[in-house]
């Protein structure tokens, strides 16, 4: 379904007085990478890195400065148009709905702008609006809506016309807990059932950790993991961290195949591998302990990781 | 004192960020200054005296014109009720500083930026064209000054139609009104001089002949003397005047967001 | 062609009702146009009332220059002068929802206003437009009545076209809009006299470089029969449609060459 190939962006930045220096930055440095039709995958990286410079490629919003893309078969830069017909993106923050109007007009104009057929229309919309509750707000005017419902009304107006690939930007940033999961099982829904490939840009962990097999880790413009998220899990959970309460504030404790990560008053956060007991009685060897904890990795902890690792 | 001036660098430098915008605004102001200046040489073609002036001051007064159009802001400004609608007046209101008094000062720092960089550049490409008057040195004093006043009179109407902001939700409309009767009473599309004696005795009575018409009369020196000093003070009154409105209604707004909860 | 039409008709639809929403406002802001815009002809009665001729025209021939220019800028704005919408889209990102979309970009920025209150503008210069016919002797053939209808349209694609440009500077700078002013409001301003009284080079800026003076100018002197001062040839007098046309195409390359600026540089 995507195909990314040597892909490359480079912005010309101009600055200093009237504008004279020239400066170029490598937004995005030679990615590659396949997405099979059905996938759903997270597309994840600091601010910065470059992520949404990759989506607009993909999409046909921005032209690489080199390296190869094909979205569906199609060259995105050249065939704009026709690409846009087979696809939905939803730009999180960037309102797509018309503001004044009630929702159900939105979703009217895109019709048009999308050429769906009638019946077909009646049919995606009952669909959305079952799955996604619009009907107590689907004539209410966009600008009344409440952050939830609007993103839910973004949700429908991105995939109304039924595409085969969808790109979604932080679709459940700012959402409650209960909104989130609606959304995330409704995505998972299509992807499923549908066969939809999805693309999600992310911040969320929780989206990832719901939703995504797959993940792309971007940062500074390179590609730095692109697999699933078992094995990134593995690749960290081989490293866990040991937490000791000490009687007494102590200086960081100095063990073999152990590195104190943290130290605050009595506890002392370590991180090691492999066997915690052995690791915990050489410890308490050393100083008395109160008491232990040992954790496992989650995903907020690697993500953390991937992000503060110096650029390569 | 400080305060003031700290306010007044600031109302310098919003606009200063932006040289761009100033050199294509002065471009502008160019095409509109020949455009008016040939208008204007046509009609002389019949007569050498029209309304006291002759064709040199006329295209004068057209290059004055355009060169202060920024200084005294004729056109549209709507910081203020913008601030009103969104809320943040609320803000405003909660610093120990009164809201007229900061805005009178940001305007007096922006001014001068106006004055030199979208003022000047225009009137010496006139000046290169065509055969323009120059004042005596004690006139362009008098100019000088007048064209501060003249500011502040500006400010004090902006101020003015800005806070209707807190009564009228289509601010706007009255944004629009307000300017397009600025730009005509003002003397901004002819010199008032023009006008059939009836509308520029009218014209005259308004506080818009004191932004444009009267600093650019003061130059071309057609006030002189006790004169002088008539038309400088009616200038100043108006800036006063105009100044008391807007403040009263400010504590009315004020006082009617205080009660709505704002 | 007629399916992208009818889209059209519906984008700006839904844009007319939002307006029609804040129904006494949009009243009173068409009637304050409408009014407010006569002040801008005052000016022209005005300078009338100091002379009887300006450069060989009278009132009511300077009008009819005035009003038939009012109209087509007056329509061409309505239509395609949305520089607020466009820098606000480029400013927060919006444009690119537009890209995401099946539709071409200055489709979409067209069809998404029509901003009714403009029709103010529109009436002015119909008022003035008649009270000109009211006042001049046509010797009218047949040629002269086709004449007088394809003025307004040919102005209105001239107009547009400029337009379109103008928007095209939003691309590279956010204060594009300065610039623009000048060719645009500028332009209309010249047009609303007969270009006989600017200075040669000026003129010929206008004849040539911009092509206001086609507009209505050249077909007005045609219509009045008058004799150009310029001393062109009468053909001139009758090109206006495919100067109109040039100009579409000039403005729509235009504007592909800003939005593929946009893509490869921006976002």
């Amino acid at each position: 379904m995507i195909e990314v190939e040597g892909l490359r962006k480079e912005f010309v930045l101009r600055d200093g007085r009237f504008r004279r220096r020239r400066r170029t930055v490598e937004a995005v440095r030679d990615i590659s990478f396949r997405v099979g039709q059905g996938e759903l995958l997270g597309y994840l990286g600091p601010n910065g890195a470059g992520k949404s410079t990759t989506v607009k490629m993909l999409i046909g919003i921005l032209v690489p400065t080199s390296g190869r893309v094909r979205v569906a078969g199609l060259e995105p830069s050249r065939q704009r148009i026709e690409l846009a017909r087979r696809l939905g993106a939803m730009f999180g923050q960037r309102i797509q709905l018309w503001w004044d109007l009630p929702l159900i007009e939105s979703f009217e104009l895109l019709r048009h702008i999308y050429r769906i057929p009638p019946d077909r229309y009646r049919q995606s919309l009952a669909r959305f609006r079952e799955v996604l509750d619009l009907d107590p707000f689907l004539r209410t005017p966009v600008r009344q809506l409440s952050l939830g419902q609007r993103i839910r009304g973004e949700l429908t107006a991105a995939m109304l016309h039924e595409p085969e690939l969808l790109f979604l930007d932080e679709p459940t940033i700012g959402l409650d807990v209960v909104a989130k999961q609606r959304v995330r099982a409704f995505l998972q829904e299509i992807n499923s059932e549908r066969g939809v490939t999805v693309l999600l840009t992310t911040h969320d962990l929780g989206d990832i950790e719901r939703l995504c097999d797959r993940l792309l880790v971007i940062d500074h413009g390179s590609l730095i993991w692109d697999g699933g998220l078992s094995e990134l899990k593995e690749r960290y959970s081989g490293e866990r961290t040991l937490i000791v309460d000490l009687e007494e504030p102590a200086p960081p404790l100095q063990l073999d195949g152990a590195t104190v990560e943290r130290v605050d008053g009595v506890r002392q956060w370590l991180r090691f591998r492999g066997s915690a007991a052995e690791l915990t009685a050489r410890a308490a060897a050393t100083l008395p302990l109160v008491d232990l904890q040992v954790r496992e990795p989650d995903i907020e902890e690697i993500v953390r990781r991937i992000y503060e690792a110096p650029e390569p | 004192m400080r305060l003031d001036w700290e306010i007044a660098k600031r109302g310098w430098g919003r606009y200063a960020a932006y040289p761009a915008a100033a050199w294509a605004g002065a471009f502008t102001n160019c095409v509109f200054g020949f455009m008016q200046a040939y208008v204007l040489i046509a009609l002389f073609r019949h007569r050498t005296d029209v309304g006291g002036y002759d064709v040199g001051d006329a295209v004068t007064y057209v290059w004055l014109a355009q060169g202060l159009l920024m200084t005294v802001y004729v056109f549209g400004w709507d910081e203020l009720a913008l601030r009103i609608r969104d809320g943040s007046i609320a803000t405003d209101l909660s610093r120990p500083l009164n809201p007229q008094r900061y805005w009178l000062a940001f305007d007096l720092g922006r001014a001068p930026f106006h004055f030199i960089f979208r003022g000047i550049p225009p009137f010496l490409i006139g000046a290169f064209v065509f055969d323009l008057h120059y004042p005596t040195p004690p006139l362009a004093v008098a100019f000088v000054l007048s064209v501060f006043l003249a500011v502040v009179v500006s400010l004090g109407f902006r101020f003015l139609y800005n806070v209707a902001a807190f009564w009228i939700v289509d601010h706007r409309g009255v944004l629009r009104l307000s300017v397009t009767a600025c730009l005509f009473f003002s003397g901004m599309t002819l010199p008032l001089a023009f006008f059939p004696h009836w509308l520029e005795t009218f014209a005259r009575l308004l506080p818009f002949a004191s932004i444009v018409q009267v600093p650019i009369d003061v130059y071309l020196g057609k006030h002189t003397g006790l004169d002088l000093v008539w038309v400088l003070g009616v200038q100043a009154s108006w800036a006063v005047a105009l100044l008391a409105i807007g403040r009263v209604a400010l504590t009315r707004g004020t006082r009617k967001l205080v009660v709505q909860g704002g | 062609m007629a399916e992208s039409f009818a889209v059209y008709c519906r984008l700006a639809g839904a844009n007319i009702r939002a307006q029609l929403q804040y129904r006494v406002s949009f009243v009173i802001d068409l009637t304050a146009t409408f009014l407010l815009s006569f002040l801008d002809f005052l000016a022209v009665l005005i300078l009338f009332h100091n002379v009887p001729r300006l450069a060989g025209w009278s009132v009511h021939e300077v009008a009819f220059l005035y009003g038939s220019s009012a109209i087509a800028f007056a329509l061409a704005e309505l239509l395609v002068g949305h520089s607020e919408q466009l820098a606000m889209r480029l400013r927060t990102g919006t444009f690119d929802v537009l890209l995401a979309r099946p539709r071409g970009t200055l489709y979409q920025v067209a069809a998404s206003e029509l901003p009714l209150r403009r029709l103010g503008r529109v009436l002015q210069g119909l008022v003035v437009f008649l009270y000109a016919l009211a006042g001049v002797n046509i010797d009218w053939t047949l040629g002269r009545v086709a004449m007088l209808f394809a003025m307004v349209p040919t102005g209105v694609l001239l107009f547009a076209s400029m337009w379109v440009v103008a928007l095209c500077l939003l691309f590279w700078t956010v204060d594009g809009n300065e610039f623009s002013n000048a060719f645009t409001y500028g332009g209309q301003t010249m047009t609303q006299y007969p270009i006989d009284i600017y200075g040669q080079w000026l003129r010929r800026f206008l004849a040539y470089l911009v092509p206001t003076a086609f507009v209505c100018y050249f077909p007005s002197l045609y219509l009045l029969g008058k004799n150009d001062p310029l001393g062109l040839p009468r053909i001139v007098q009758f090109i206006a449609p495919l100067v109109a046309l040039a100009s579409a195409a000039v403005a729509g390359l235009a504007w592909r060459t800003a939005v593929r600026h946009y893509r490869g540089a921006g976002g």
